[in-house]
């Protein structure tokens, strides 16, 4: 909310403004945001009234002003604006005079007549945006003096953002009120006359909906002299409030709600048909906006509504068929009373933020609907003329807030802030806030007033106290904590140390968004259903992601792009799974992608891209933090996303919890990645489960090493090789390795020759060459029969 | 005894011209070997008449000890010649760059989150986690922000069609963990959140700390000391804070707390209060019996606090070239 300082200090004595201001009203909660001075754009330019007026000798548009500036010596003036009149009191540019924009005034002559000066419209002064003709000031506006000086240009628009809990000082009038109790200080303002009625005309008005509205009241204005026009220091005031004058009527019942905090609806009289009943609409039922939108109405939205059709969206926005114009004569003022609870959330369910819902649903003071209609009525009598009917009142009073006192115990503020504060000081601050208090045997009752709808519970009382008090004058106190020992378990590898381990393999962490495109995601995984947001911030951000790899990979792109050549990425974060059961199942991960050259560039190292068993080493490594090597196994599987020939499904205890594999060809083409870029993801809860280490003695006697060479068809996977020899090889086997593959010439096409090499050691004696030749027969023997391995000559 | 004399400045000569320690050797054998000139010599002394052996004995003798150490000396002159020779061939460059990989490096919201986790960890927070997908219970009705909340306009909620949500903040792990443990209970809660909002400003996701605590006689100024203590750590300095009141439904008194930059300017980095009763109650605690405080912290404002970093979107970019700036 923008507040004008100046209309402030109509309100209440201001011991300091600008940034001190700011700053008082920011610590007690009332945030400001910007303070902003409104020093005018122009200089130079004096209250002005023509006195004399002549047609232009040589213009048909142009006329020729003598103007008075109060100085005894009139100036000549051309000017062209239409409502130039006599007995005008307008603005007068003078001769070395500034305009915003920097155009500089000089005596000119215009088709042969001397001009000394110029007669400005609010537009060429930056005052509005009227442009239709010269400024119109009403006609006590002193001559000669200075404009900016007389408007009280001189001012600082202060932008307060209010917390939802703070409807009350959604006003001049209530930032006045939190100031003059900050200050402890009076409130003053403009005191609220009542305005006899002078005819008896009145609309009948039905509450059908007492429990949304419990409070309405209604004035019926006549014989409103058209084409009449807001004054500037009306105009000036909801300009720096950020509101554009548009028609005396509205800018009125703008500013009483700027000034009271009651939002008021000036309908025009004549297109109301019949009376006023306050209802919630039928659902489907529809009503053109004062902006023009045509919206359908729920069944919980309330309306005004006359005999025939909603004419109004309570508490929101009128409508456009009542709505005043430049013709109207009579009005019908409307300021009610809606429950916060009726109106919350309709606004913007309809993409609607008006300045009548913000307050509306915060809650508006129900003792104001009076006072505003009899302050809008004293600014319309007194702008557009006109005949007041009485105001009428319709309520039913136990619809109303209730405003029951609140309970507020010594000990209860005493613990809460962990600091004693005086029982005086505590009673002062209720004065000063306009809270009645009375001592209990334990501490206060207090009773809030009507604009504050944030006091209901003991501890309201107890924020407010310390508001006012100062959080900064409650002192720092050191908890006391009852010590003893966490659990810390071993059989989980910490999640920082596997994020390190892949940093120290050469990997960056990237973070990407949880929500990708929907064409992506589809790319990665063809046929899953999509989990869309309903409302996504952009297209291409509209599935939560079933991976993080979509998000890597155009990580990755982006990086080429930006001349990155070798890039390892990995992210630890969730991803999103449609489960059987409809629901949405969120997964942690960790996934990784590498591409580009194996080592950072060096002069000694072999100039080679990383490849698939790169990156399973990594993988690896990273399984094995957990100290359970043996309990994962990778076998051939199939992704969409990877290359059929080069995927492995990472198993632990046979349960698939990953993938590792090269970019499928295709989506490397479509993701503009090379082909060699490798991915990796495995589940977060499995790969970080850790076994504690569980001793065994070590054999004092001599191992024996062995190597064997096998040949066996291309299709016979190492793991089965392994798989074949540790099944085979009887316990004294310590550990079976490849290290070697060979296919070339000397075997036939279509198998290899694999190398193996064998451990064995027995835990009580050194074992015999006899020994020995019997496992490395009974492993031959095997190999053999389970895989075709025959053992190369 | 001339042919002695001239025999040792013979093999003195032999011995200084070799060049290397075969040759070396070869001198040693012609001379002192089995059938070596000056063994020869010895061999001789038995022809001499006895009263004339011991001179010559002696003679020889004081020959082959001086062509001895001729030997060791030209031995040992060799010796470190040839070490010299093989260190000078062995010398590198040193100043070449060592091989392997180079390592990586954390990206700033988890470096900032690490540190964050510590110094809780440190005063007896335990880390709790929730999940990013919620329901409207957890996210806000149970911290007291009922459908139609004005406060539910400040949180730009993204929705599923089937009214599940994306967490708006963390606290919901609050409520989560205080119903499955109850109370006293002391937590942190880091992780994702999500906004429907995006400006220089406001990225659509970014991380938040969720602070807890609940237990008999907490207060406000437990809570002042624990913020004061924590910016003080994390920034590794002394801070001055403002604690401003403010507004969040969860908690009451609340207010938003500025660290005063180096440059004398406010900056806001965490909303905090105490948590409300309604809070309490919702979560099964007795608000009679605890009280307790929340926190509530964007990890992003951290970072770029603490970091320099001035563009809030340069997290989720991915450019190696301000990762890297991290490791």
């Amino acid at each position: 909310m923008k507040i004008s300082q100046s209309w402030l200090a109509d309100w209440v004595e201001l011991p300091h403004g600008g940034d001190a201001l700011a700053e008082q009203l920011t610590m007690a909660g009332l945030e400001v945001d910007a303070v902003t001075s409104l020093a005018p754009g122009f200089h130079g330019v004096v209250v002005a009234r023509i006195v004399e007026l002549t047609a232009h000798p040589d213009a048909d548009k142009l006329r020729v002003a003598q103007v008075d500036l109060g100085d005894g010596t009139l100036r000549q003036v051309v000017c062209g604006a239409p409502n130039a009149r006599v007995g005008l009191v307008s603005a007068l540019a003078t001769v070395g005079g500034e305009l915003p924009g920097g155009m500089r005034i000089r005596k000119a002559k215009l088709r042969g007549v001397v001009s000394e000066g110029m007669l400005c419209s609010a537009a060429e002064l930056g005052l509005d945006e009227d442009a239709a003709g010269i400024l119109e000031l009403p006609a006590e506006a002193p001559v000669g003096r200075d404009l900016g000086d007389w408007l009280g240009l001189d001012d600082t628009v202060i932008d307060v953002d209010l917390t939802p809990n703070r409807g009350d000082c959604f006003s001049v009038r209530g930032v006045a009120r939190e100031l003059a109790a900050l200050n402890d200080s009076a409130l003053t303002g403009p005191a609220s006359a009542s305005v006899p009625a002078t005819h008896d005309g009145v609309l009948p008005v039905r509450l059908a909906a007492p429990e949304a509205c419990a409070r309405f009241a209604g004035r019926i204005i006549r014989n409103l002299q058209p084409g009449r026009r807001s004054p500037t220091w009306l105009t000036e005031r909801l300009r720096r409030a950020g509101i554009r004058a548009i028609h005396p009527v509205v800018d009125i019942t703008n500013y009483v709600m700027l000034e009271l905090g009651q939002p008021l609806h000036g309908y025009d009289l004549a297109q109301l048909s019949g009376g006023i009943t306050v209802r919630f609409a039928v659902s489907g039922e529809s009503l053109v906006l004062l902006d023009g939108r045509e919206v359908t109405l729920a069944a919980d939205m309330l309306v005004i509504a006359d005999d025939q059709a909603p004419v109004g969206l309570a508490g929101v926005m009128g409508g456009q068929s009542s709505a005043v114009n430049e013709a109207t004569t009579e009005v019908f003022l409307e300021a009610a009373w809606f429950a916060p609870e009726a109106i919350a959330g309709r606004a913007r369910r309809l993409g609607l933020h008006t300045d009548a819902s913000v307050r509306f649903e915060r809650g508006v003071d129900f003792a104001l609907p009076e006072q505003a209609i009899e302050r809008a009525t004293a600014l319309l009598l007194e702008i557009c003329g006109g005949t007041p009917g009485p105001v009428q009142v319709v309520e039913v009073p136990e619809h109303l807030p209730q405003r029951p006192s609140v309970a507020l115990r010594a000990h209860r503020l005493q613990a809460v802030l962990g600091t004693t504060l005086e029982p005086g000081e505590v009673a002062r601050i209720f004065t000063r806030l306009g809270l009645v208090a009375e001592s209990t045997a334990e501490g206060w009752s207090v009773t809030p007033p009507s604009q504050r709808y944030d006091i209901q519970l003991e501890v309201d009382l107890i924020e407010e106290v310390a508001r006012i008090h100062g959080y900064d004058r409650i002192p720092r106190l050191a908890e006391q904590a009852r010590l003893g020992i966490r659990t810390a378990t071993e059989s989980r590898t910490p999640e920082e140390r596997v994020r390190q381990l892949l940093v120290d393999r050469g990997y960056q962490e990237a973070v990407t968004y949880s929500f990708i495109d929907e064409r992506v995601q589809t790319q990665f995984f063809p046929g899953e259903a999509p989990i869309r947001l309903a409302n996504p911030i952009a297209a291409q951000m509209n599935v939560m992601r079933r991976s993080p790899w979509p998000g890597l990979a155009a990580a990755a792109r982006d990086n080429l792009s930006r001349q990155q050549a070798r890039i390892r990425l990995f992210e630890l974060g969730a991803q999103f799974e449609l489960g059987d059961d409809g629901e949405v199942h969120e997964r942690q991960v960790i996934a990784g992608l590498a591409l580009g050259p194996v080592w950072p560039l060096q002069w000694d190292l072999p100039d080679r891209r990383v490849d698939f068993f790169d990156v399973k080493g990594d993988l690896e490594a990273l399984l094995t933090l957990g100290n359970g090597a043996e309990r994962w196994t990778f076998v051939p599987g199939e992704h969409a996303a990877l290359h059929p020939g080069q995927c492995a499904v990472v198993l632990r205890d046979r349960e698939p919890a990953g993938h590792v594999g090269a970019l499928h060809p295709r989506l490397a083409g479509a993701l503009e990645l090379p082909r060699d870029t490798f991915l990796f993801v495995v589940d977060v809860a499995a790969a970080l489960g850790a076994r504690v280490p569980g001793y065994r003695s070590v054999s004092r006697y001599p191992a024996v090493h062995r190597d064997l060479a096998v040949v066996v068809d291309e299709r016979v996977l190492a793991e089965q090789l392994l798989e074949s020899v540790r099944g085979s090889a009887g316990p004294w086997l310590q550990s079976v390795e490849i290290f070697d593959i060979y296919r070339g010439d000397r075997i036939d096409k279509g198998r290899k020759s694999i190398a193996l090499s064998l451990i064995l050691q027995a835990p009580s004696r050194t074992l015999t060459d006899a020994d020995v030749e019997g496992v490395v027969d009974s492993v031959i023997d095997r190999l053999g029969s389970e895989l075709g391995a025959r053992i190369r000559d | 005894m001339d042919t002695l004399a001239q025999l040792l400045a013979q093999a003195l000569e032999d011995v200084g011209g070799s060049a290397s320690l075969s040759v070396l050797d070869e001198v040693r054998v012609r001379y002192l070997g089995k059938k070596g000139a000056l063994t020869a010599q010895l061999k001789q002394l038995g022809q001499l008449p006895p009263d004339q052996r011991r001179a010559a004995g002696q003679q020889i003798n004081e020959v082959k000890q001086q062509l001895a150490a001729a030997l060791d000396a030209r031995k040992q002159q060799l010796e470190s010649a040839a070490l010299e020779a093989a260190l000078e061939a062995d010398t590198l460059d040193v100043t070449l760059p060592g091989r392997g990989q180079s390592p990586g490096g954390l990206h700033p919201v988890t470096r900032t989150l690490q540190r964050v986790e510590t110094l809780f960890r440190y005063a007896g927070f335990e880390v709790r986690r929730g999940p990013e997908i919620e329901d409207d219970f957890h996210n806000f009705t149970a911290l007291n922000i009922p459908e139609n909340h004005p406060a539910r306009a400040m949180h730009d909620t993204f929705y599923f069609d089937n009214g599940r949500l994306l967490r708006t903040h963390t606290s919901p792990v609050q409520i989560r963990a205080m119903l499955a443990s109850g109370a006293p209970i002391r937590l942190i809660a880091p992780g994702r959140v999500y906004r429907c909002d995006s400006d220089q400003t406001h990225t659509p996701m970014f991380h938040q700390v969720e602070g807890l605590v609940v237990d008999r006689g907490i207060s406000f100024a437990n809570l002042k000391d624990v913020l004061y203590g924590f910016v003080a750590s994390f920034f590794e300095r002394e801070v001055e804070l403002r604690f401003r009141p403010s507004y969040f439904p969860f908690t009451e008194p609340s207010a938003e707390v500025d660290v005063l930059s180096e440059s004398g300017r406010w900056l806001e980095i965490l909303g905090c209060g105490m948590v409300h009763p309604n809070v309490l109650r919702n979560a099964g605690v007795d608000p009679e019996e605890f009280t307790g405080y929340a926190f509530g912290m964007g990890v992003e404002r951290l970072a770029m606090l603490r970091y320099g970093v001035d563009d809030l979107r340069m997290f989720f970019e991915n450019d190696l070239r301000f990762l890297r700036q991290f490791a």
